[in-house]
């Protein structure tokens, strides 16, 4: 199988699987969810099986159809969307079996709808890794908003399809209204969008209009959910808690911070918006987000919501280590995807499983939560010390290349927001898993165990992944290395 | 100019002034006949402009005889024209009315604003 | 002289009227409906496949001339087909004949039988008409052929159940006789100063004449009546009611091309016989065109966006699709006619394919307001599910035809100097609109309870294959919209006179 052949192929496989689902939902549930797992397993066998010749430098490309002169459907494969297919496709087999478990156990209804939409999401996420310009990258983005729409809206009370409209509205208006304008902006002054080492807009673009494009580029992507464009984050968790994990945790919101990274890394080029003064205001906007953020964080009650506002802060950070602009902190800003990935899907794991079994969402009833389900609240406290950033666990070391970055640039800004963020982070995440572990039960609460073993099974996992991450990451930096290779020197 | 020089194009004032009254019939009136009627006399307005662009002075009708050499001809080309445009409004003119019809069968009246409450 | 019967290609444009056209009686004569519709069928397949045929010789650089009756221009008529012309043809063609193709269920459903012939009839001198305004290269003929469409188009609105059809059908026979009688005293002030009525020939003699008073008036006169037929805000009010209340087969057909060929004549008009003669036209032309488009836009995006009933929805959403190509020609460079002609195209298999779907919908669903429709994706899956892909196409999300044109269209409007962002604000705004009327359309099939108790079944297969072989052309010149775009912008160098 050559490697151009395997981009396709990881776009097709969760389209295939996708169809298959359909299919076989009309036969039985077992088989349906027997052609998820397989679908999840080969999607990561291909995507995984991309990875050595990336380390060797290769760099997979694959050109679909020419729509205008300059404008194509193209896929290119390069380190950072290796990274974040790798970590897509990784986690949607854990997702699969995870939700297995949470599907039945909560009786949802629907649920071939549910897997089938989650199939096309992985399929736009694979394409959004991969996209080798900016229009490819436009339309897995669109195609991975509408394909959630419906995951979204699962419950289809009038509530969620409320909420649900939010999410849509501000992820299409900012896209349509914002992104699109920026992306013809930039085929038109540069004559074309494809992703280059080094940038291509240097010397076609100067002064104010760079940091409008950056503007243009940052709130038109609302999945990177810089403030004010957040609200779609809060309003998705009326979501299945699969779908808060993996979309919103990991594969949904990457693509966001994802498409800003590359954006500024391939398109703006970091050495040409270091020189810009105007594309300055962006470190401010992501510092601004993780306080604020942070702070909305300390006063929720809901669960679900604390982490979605968790998530909001932990992006920024992303968008705040690419906006640092000096190498380690790019490095960072790739490996803190990874590592928040893996915490903050085993967050929602938790969250999930805590749901199933005891059917509470509400921070206050966590009380002595630890000593039911001690695995879930055990793998709820290795993401929230994740989420701080205490070793050994993956946040410390994303952490640490930011904190790294920001020194190197002398960034007293940067310095202070993630010190300060720590001390928020720590304070709201560790109440809860005090609470969790040590306070008394409220008397008259129903009587309940573990959650389903499937659920257990997968946050096990990814609790043991953030664990892992601390200390075996070599590849991960190795790979991401590449990103700036001109920039090292 | 003058007010000669202004009658002078006296054809041409008659055209205006034929346009401006069927042009006003079709907006003013609210019934579907007397509209019809108003489009009928704005385009009548129209064919006498072409027929009277037409008309060279001194000139005859464009038949070639033999015999009689350096006649003056009117052009005929509009004259043609015309009778095709005539045709056009005539076609017009019996749909509209034939949809009036059919609007008063459906509605028992030919009144804009009534027709319009109706509905 | 040896006529080679084989090699028809220098006569497809006189064919292309001919063919329907001498249909159009023939079918009176077959009385079992079902062979009408074949027949008729038949007459608009074979003029999509002489346009085909046209398109893909004018797309390797062929351009055609036919000198009706061997008479030679300018005293004889002669027709002429260019690539703006060849794509328009396409668009008018192949909207006959889809719609045509579909036809048969949504006719049976709305038309009596024994009146099925003249409907037919009707419909192939409509699609006659257009077509030969496409061809003409004769400014009275495009008026002749312009009221042959119409007269033909008010019987085919008509034609429907509905009585509220007939007041709007009366309102567009008055509106589009007056547009075509300002038209006619344009041509008859230009004939007067230049003694021709050949285009080409208009346009060399234009520059001689001396007093250019008359021509400017003529000039306005038939800018006028072609943005009444065109339907360009303000002067919009006869078309959402004729296409709400008219058969929805029809509608299909109308709203495809109807007024396009309308927008075809007044940009050829403008680009061929005034852009050069007339001092400043280009600056009027723009100056006149460009607010109205704008405007057209954002009040018909916004009516559209409170619209409860999903055809006049669509119509009016059509009042702004008309803007996106009017502003497009008002850029009056070859960036923005390029997008103009696009749009023309691609907004012909949005809105054709939509209202196929309604079409489909209207089989089982006799209350079309959007307040009736909830759910029906449950029970018309494939019906809904086309209507999303061709409402995505309208919005212009990427993967669709739709997002072509309007890439074009924002691209052309960035080259605009200072008014360029203030442009570019409106087409995203309108674009936004749009998604949020389409967003109701599918909310309320796919998210909203039932209202209709008794579940209908799907679409007939008949309309629904062609409603999906619409829906699948909107992602087909979506990913690969060569043949088209090869099109619109030899389309454009032709208009500004750069053809090689």
């Amino acid at each position: 199988m050559s490697a151009d052949n395997a981009i396709l192929l990881a776009i097709c496989v969760p389209l295939a699987t996708a169809l298959g689902i359909q299919l076989a939902g009309r036969v039985s549930d077992n088989l349906r969810e027997a052609v998820t797992l397989t679908g999840a397993a080969s999607l990561a066998w291909v995507v995984w099986g991309m990875l050595p010749s990336l380390f060797e430098g290769a760099r997979p490309a694959l050109t679909v159809s020419e729509l205008l002169p300059g404008v194509s459907i193209a896929f290119e494969v390069e380190p950072l969307g290796m990274l974040f297919a790798a970590l897509a496709s990784g986690l949607w087999i854990v997702n699969s079996v995870y939700s297995i478990g949470y599907m039945r156990g909560n009786r949802e209804k629907k649920q071939t709808r549910f897997y089938t939409c989650f199939a096309l999401a992985l399929g736009a996420t694979m394409g959004i890794a991969f996209a080798g310009n900016l229009v490819t990258l436009f339309l897995c983005y669109e195609l991975l908003t509408l394909s959630t729409y419906p995951l979204v809206s699962h419950k289809g009370d009038e509530a969620t399809v409320r909420s649900a409209r939010v999410y849509l509205g501000i992820l299409l208006c900012t896209s349509i209204g914002l992104l699109l304008p920026a992306i013809i902006w930039t085929y038109h002054v540069t004559g074309n969008g494809d992703f280059t080492v080094g940038g291509i807009l240097a010397g076609k673009i100067a002064g104010a209009d760079v940091g409008l494009l950056l503007a243009l580029f940052v709130f038109g992507i609302g999945k990177a959910a810089v403030m004010p464009v957040h609200r779609w984050l809060p309003a998705a968790m009326v979501a299945p808690t699969p779908v808060s994990a993996l979309l919103h945790a990991v594969a949904v919101v990457k693509a966001g911070v994802f498409s800003v990274t590359k954006i500024i890394v391939y398109i703006f080029g970091v050495d040409f918006l270091f020189a810009t003064p105007s594309a300055g205001w962006l470190l401010y906007a992501a510092a601004f987000t993780i306080i604020a953020a942070s702070l909305v964080a300390l006063r929720q009650q809901n669960l679900k919501r604390l982490l979605a506002y968790s998530t909001v802060a932990q992006l920024s950070y992303v968008v705040m280590a690419a906006a640092v602009l000096k190498p380690l902190a790019e490095i960072g800003a790739a490996i803190h995807m990874v590592a928040h990935a893996f915490g903050k899907i085993t967050l929602f794991f938790a969250a999930g499983a805590i749901y199933t079994a005891a059917r509470k969402t509400e921070l206050h009833q966590l009380r002595g939560i630890g000593r039911r389900m001690p695995w879930t609240t055990a793998a709820f406290t290795i993401g929230g010390l994740s989420m701080i950033g205490v070793p050994p666990t993956g946040g410390f070391v994303s952490k640490w290349y930011i904190l790294a970055g920001a020194f190197q640039a002398d960034n007293l800004l940067a310095i202070f927001t993630i010190i300060a963020s720590t001390v928020l982070n720590a304070a709201y995440f560790l109440p809860i898993i005090f609470m969790a572990w040590f306070a008394d039960e409220q008397p008259g609460g129903k009587e309940h165990g573990e959650a389903p073993p499937l659920m257990v099974l997968a946050l096990a996992c990814t609790a043991l992944l953030t664990l892992g991450f601390f200390f075996f990451n070599g590849p991960v930096i190795e790979l991401e290395k590449q990103l700036v290779q001109g920039m090292l020197q | 100019m003058n007010l000669l020089e202004l009658l002078g194009y006296f054809n041409y004032w008659v055209f205006a002034i034929v346009l401006s009254v069927g042009l006003y019939t079709v907006i003013a009136k609210v019934n579907l006949v007397k509209k019809l009627i108003g489009l009928s006399i704005f385009q009548s307005a129209v064919f006498l402009m072409y027929i009277t662009m037409d008309k060279v002075e001194g000139g005859t009708a464009p038949i070639i005889q033999k015999g009689v050499e350096n006649q003056v001809f009117s052009n005929p080309l509009p004259q043609v024209l015309i009778l095709t445009a005539i045709v056009v409004g005539v076609s017009t003119l019996a749909l509209g009315l034939a949809i009036v019809v059919r609007i008063y069968e459906a509605y028992g009246t030919i009144e804009e604003d009534e027709i319009l409450d109706a509905d | 002289m040896q006529i080679d019967v084989m090699d028809l290609t220098p006569h497809l444009p006189a064919l292309q009227v001919i063919v329907p056209m001498l249909c159009a009686p023939l079918i009176l004569l077959l009385k079992p409906r079902g062979l009408a519709w074949a027949g008729a069928t038949a007459a608009a397949l074979l003029s999509f496949a002489i346009a085909l045929n046209m398109a893909l010789a004018v797309n390797t650089g062929a351009y055609f001339n036919y000198d009706m009756g061997g008479w030679e221009a300018p005293y004889g008529i002669e027709l002429s087909v260019g690539a703006f012309g060849a794509l328009v043809l396409l668009i008018v063609t192949g909207a006959g004949a889809a719609a045509m193709l579909a036809a048969r269920p949504s006719v049976d459903s709305q038309i009596e039988a024994e009146r099925q012939p003249l409907f037919y009839s009707a419909w192939l001198l409509a699609l006659a008409g257009l077509a030969g305004i496409v061809v003409s290269a004769d400014a009275f003929n495009i008026f002749v052929f312009m009221e042959i469409s119409s007269l033909a188009s008010y019987v085919l609105i008509a034609g429907g159940p509905d009585r509220r059809a007939l007041p709007a059908v009366f309102k567009y026979l008055i509106m589009g006789t007056i547009g075509a009688t300002f038209y006619l005293i344009g041509i008859g002030l230009v004939y007067m100063m230049t003694g021709t009525l050949n285009l080409a020939d208009m346009e060399a003699r234009i520059g001689d004449v001396t007093d250019i008073n008359p021509i400017l008036v003529a000039a306005g006169f038939i800018t006028i009546g072609l943005a009444l037929k065109a339907a360009v805000f303000p002067l919009h009010v006869w078309l959402p009611n004729a296409y709400t209340h008219s058969p929805h087969i029809v509608t299909v057909f109308l709203a495809a091309c109807a007024t396009k060929v309308a927008i075809y004549v007044l940009v050829r008009f403008d680009f061929f016989v005034f852009q050069d003669n007339l001092e400043n036209h280009d600056l009027q032309f723009s100056l006149f065109l460009m607010p109205l488009a704008l405007l057209g836009i954002l009040m018909a995006s916004a009516v559209a966006m409170f619209e409860g009933h999903i055809k006049r929805l669509l119509a009016m959403s059509s009042v702004a699709q008309i803007g996106y190509i009017i502003l497009g020609a008002s850029f009056v460079s070859e960036a923005g006619l390029t997008a103009s002609a696009a749009h023309m195209f691609n907004h012909a298999l949005a809105k054709g394919g939509l209202f196929l779907a309604i079409a489909g919908l209207a089989c089982h669903y006799r209350d079309l307001r959007l307040e009736q429709l909830g759910g029906a994706a449950r029970s018309m899956p494939w019906t809904a599910a086309a209507m999303v892909i061709c409402g995505f196409s309208l919005v212009g999300i990427p993967g669709t035809a739709g997002f072509i044109s309007k890439w074009l269209l924002i691209d052309a409007a960035m080259d605009e100097g200072r008014f360029a962002w203030l442009l570019v604000a409106i087409i995203i705004a309108s674009s936004l609109m749009a998604l949020a009327y389409v967003w109701r359309i599918i909310e309320t099939l796919y998210f909203k309870p039932p209202v209709v108790a008794e579940a209908p079944a799907e679409a007939p297969l008949q309309l629904l294959l062609v409603t999906w072989l619409v829906a699948l052309a909107n992602i087909g010149f979506g990913l690969f919209p060569q043949f088209p775009l090869a099109l619109s912008s030899a389309a454009a160098q032709l208009l500004l006179g750069r053809a090689s």
